[in-house]
This record gives structure tokens, sequence and C-alpha cells, in this order.
């Protein structure tokens, strides 16, 4: 690995450490948020970006991690981390059946199966309402967010330290990304996005490939999902609704799709963007719509990818 | 001689049309085999089955006196059976050595350039491979089914679109490639498979119609009158 790719990596997470120290409250907040979900959009980009799979559907990963942290806390009785463990070996499993099955389909069919496979979910979360208690949604007691680790007593109700664990999963995130698109999978992945056929005519298995890219993807949107759940004592159908799975989408086209540190970008730009536009109006969604458009228009392949493509041509 | 690949019955219908129909093909190792025939006769069908992209009606493949028949198209790859595409398929977007590290499995590694200097287009292996001129885009496509390193290179249609200067690279290209691999060239250009194969398989309505060296295909009665016309 190049030295400025491990210098540029390094400096936003060590830039993210020291934020903590001058934020506002309300700004570490934020920041714990975007870092969470932007673990769920770093896992997107894997399958959107780079194998160029687009998923309609990755709602029902991260509400897979999302319930699962919750329900295992809440009702089954299990300490934090055995809640993550739990929340991962679900994102791995369901992300492995469904895969199995939406990437029998390819092009557009594949964006309507994941979509439908979502609602169903989202529907589940719904019908199952005594259990996931629907809309309203699961509080977890600051009781059970406390747990021990190491002989250390953690508190995930500490905002600072919330920070810093959301911080330590999205620095793994975006070392498990790089090492994925630096190696062999990675490229293979984006020669199956560049030209499926010729791949498998290459000789590689290229559903073996796809079910690897979905898997990871999924399960990086579950555990966002069962951090976000964990950290933020709350798990809602909201969640798992489509929006849910739009977001990833939007977050890495904006960012830009294929690098590695586009969708954290654009997670964090979005919540910037939002926060700005409802300071002055009521309707922030159409100022954040307008922002998209002109994205569209003027930088297709994104924030980072556009300065990759005129400036630096190696960042990953 | 040693037989490299074998088809016995191969058959494919679509529907009521039966594009290839019992074909019985045997390939020997070292050789270069041309299968012409007019449009529509089943060439790119009867391939197509060879290399796995579409999956027979009935019949077997053998390759090396193993069974294929049942393998999906990759694991094809992986024993030997290299496909160049009739219809140019590179990546467009990646680079010219880029395209030949993933023929070569060295993906994002430093793959040998041998294949690109030996269809020379060693010079340009930085260049983006969507920007070279056609016939270097046809070159890069065989330099690719060159670094797969294959027993049995078939290369469907290759001078399709190419200039008569580039159709005399390209003998000297497969005469120097045959040295080493079994080529199964499907081919229109009568001059050129004259000039290259060793042995010429003439398929008409997707059964085979002759088979023999170049002179006795040429003067073949129902050869000539199927395909090759008087000339």
């Amino acid at each position: 690995m190049t030295a400025r790719v491990l210098l540029l990596h390094g400096a936003v997470i060590v830039a993210l450490f020291l934020l903590q120290f001058v934020a506002s409250d309300y700004a570490v907040l934020t920041a714990t948020r975007i870092m969470v979900l932007a673990v769920y959009a770093l896992g997107y980009n894997i399958l959107f970006g780079y194998a160029g799979l687009l998923s309609l559907g990755h709602a029902m990963f991260f509400a897979t991690g999302l319930y699962a942290a919750a329900l295992g806390v809440t009702r089954l009785g299990m300490a934090v981390p055995e809640a993550f463990l739990f929340a991962a070996v679900c994102g791995v499993i369901v992300s492995t059946v469904i895969g199995l099955i939406a990437l029998r389909a390819s092009g557009v069919a594949f964006m309507i199966v994941t979509l439908m496979f979502s609602q169903a979910a989202f529907l589940t979360v719904l019908y199952f309402g005594d259990i996931t208690r629907g809309d309203e949604g699961i509080v977890i007691k600051d009781d059970q967010r406390v747990f021990s680790l190491f002989g250390h007593v953690v508190n995930l109700a500490d905002p600072v330290l919330r920070y810093n664990i959301a911080l330590v999963f999205l620095a793994l995130a975006i070392a498990a990304c790089l090492a994925v698109v630096r190696s062999k999978i990675g490229h293979v992945l984006v020669a199956i996005r560049e030209n499926e056929n010729r791949t498998a005519m290459l000789g590689y298995d290229v559903k073996r490939y796809k079910l690897i890219a979905f898997v990871l993807s999924g399960s990086f949107a579950a555990f966002s999902g069962a951090a976000y759940a964990l950290l933020f004592a709350y798990a809602g159908s909201t969640l798992a609704s489509i929006q849910y799975s739009i977001h990833p989408l939007l977050w890495t086209l904006l960012g830009g799709a294929a690098t590695v540190l586009g969708p954290v970008l654009g997670t964090a730009l979005m919540f910037l963007l939002v926060d700005f536009a409802s300071g002055f109006t009521s309707a922030s969604l159409l100022f954040v719509g307008v922002v998209l458009i002109l994205l569209v228009l003027f930088f297709p392949k994104g924030i980072l990818g556009t300065l990759r493509q005129r400036l630096w041509r190696w960042l990953p | 001689m040693t037989v490299l690949l074998e088809t016995r019955g191969l058959s494919k219908n679509f529907g009521g049309l039966k594009a290839v129909s019992d074909v019985n093909f045997r390939v020997e190792k070292g050789e270069v085999r041309a299968v012409i025939g007019p449009n529509g006769a089943g060439k790119t069908t009867f391939v197509s089955l060879i290399s796995g992209r579409i999956a027979p009606s009935a019949g077997t493949i053998l390759f090396e006196g193993e069974d294929v028949t049942e393998l999906p198209a990759y694991a094809r790859v992986q024993k030997g059976i290299a496909y160049t595409f009739q219809i140019t398929s590179i990546y467009q977007n990646l680079s010219v050595a880029e395209n030949v590290a993933l023929a070569a499995h060295q993906p994002g590694g430093r793959a040998s350039l041998e294949p690109l200097a030996r269809v020379g287009l060693a010079d340009r292996a930085s260049q983006i491979a969507g920007t070279l001129a056609y016939g270097h885009q046809r070159l890069l496509e065989v330099a690719m089914g060159l670094a797969l390193k294959p027993k049995l290179l078939i290369l469907d249609e290759p001078t399709q679109g190419l200039s008569d200067a580039e159709i005399d690279n390209f003998i000297t290209l497969v005469r120097d490639v045959a040295r080493d691999e079994t080529v199964l060239l499907i081919e229109h250009n009568m001059p050129l498979v004259m000039e290259l194969a060793h042995r010429i398989t003439v398929l008409d309505r997707g059964s085979i119609l002759a088979e023999g060296t170049p002179q006795e295909v040429h003067a073949n009665a129902a050869v000539q009158a199927a395909y090759l016309g008087t000339g």
C-alpha cells in the first residue's frame, strides 16, 4: 500500500479524533451519528461502487443488525458485546440468503428484487409490532447499555465514549474497505462492474464474487445498524423503511462511488446540508434535492470521484 | 497426436430451429483448426457450446478426455479453454496492462507484459483500453486470450473489421501462437483460413458438411456448392 494512501486515510481518522476536543456537544452527537452511518455507506459502496450492483433494499440489512442488537439486549438478556456479535452473525446469514436469491437477477430486476425483499422486511417489522413495537420503536434502557470489557465498566450513555467507539468502528470499516478494494477481490469486482461477460470468460466465478460483495456489504450494514441501536438506545421501524435504503445510495453518490472515503464524506456532507438548510427553511429537503441535482449534473462521479479523475489518480 | 477436444452428438435447438445438430468433432493437440460455413451455419453457436456460454440440448463435450459438458464457462476457462469474443469485449475503462493482468489472474498486480509484446502492444500498456484504435482492441482481445495460457484458444471471427495490413500482421501472430497452443479459428475470410489452418471443418445448417486439409476442402464439390462458389 502506498504511503500517501495510508497517510490520507490515517489523517482523516486523526482529524476525527481531534474533533471531539473542539466541537460542541451537539456537534459531537451529530458526528457520532455520521460515523455510525458512514460504516453503512462504506459497505454499500463495496456493492454499488465497486461491484456495480445497485441495491434498493439495504435497509433490510441495516434493520437486521438494528433489531438483532436491540432485541438481543432487551429481550434475550445479552450484554452489549454479545449483541454486536449476534447482530453481525444475523447480518451475514440474512445477506447470504437474500444474496443467493437476489443475485440470480441483474440490472433493473436486481433493484426490484432487493426493493421487494426490503419492503417485505419492513412490513414484517410492523406485523410483529408486539415484539418490535413498530414505529414507536424499542428504547434500550440505560442500565442495559452498561457492560464491562477487560475489567473496565463501559457506559454507552457517555457521549464522549460513544463518539470514540463510533470512531473505532469507522476506522475499522475504512481499513477493511481499503483491504478489500486493494485485494484481488476488489479488482475482480471492478472487472465485473466494467464487463461481466468478459470476466466470466476469463475464468472468474462471477456469481461467487458478487455474493462476496453482497455479504460484505450486508454485514457492514448490519453492524452499522447494531451500532446505531446500541449507541443511540433506539430501534424503530422508520430505520427499516425505504428511506434508509436510499440514504446510503445518495451518500455514496454525493461523496463519490468507488472511492473508499467517498461514502464517509458523502454521509457527513448530507447531514451538514440538511442541518444547514433547516436553519433557514422548513423545506430543507427541497434545498438538498437541488444540491443533489446540481451534483449529478456537474459532478456525476461524486466529489472524490471527480477529484480522482482530475487530480489524484492514486486515490483508492 | 492426442485429441484435445472432442464433441459427441452435440446438438442445440432454439425452439424448432436446430442451430447445431449431432456434431461429432475432434481437434488434435497443436493444430490450427478452422471452422467455416455460410452465415447462420451455426458456427458461433457451436463455439459457444464448447466454451460453455450456452448449454447444449444433447451430446457431450470432452476436453483432454474429461467430460466438461456440465461445467460452467468460467470453470472451462480454468481448464484451458479460452474464448475471444467476436464483438470486441475488453475492459474499456481500464488500462491495457490491467486488462492483461485480469486475464492472467493477477489483477492489480504486476502481471507479465509478455502477451502484450506478442501482439505488439507492449508500448501501449498504460493506455486506457477504450482509447485504442479498433484494430489494436482486437489485438488486446487476443493478448488477453494468450495471458490465460490456454490449451485451446478459440478465436471467433478475429479479423472482422480489420484492414488488409492488420490481417497480414494477424496471420503472423496466429502462426506464432500456434507453435505453443491449439487454435480453433472461426473465420469468414477464406484466403486467411486457407493460409493458416491445418485442417478445416465446414458447417452447414448445423451439421458438418466436410472436413479435411485446406486443399481437400477447397476441392470438395459439396462445399463449393454450399459456400465457396465456383472460385
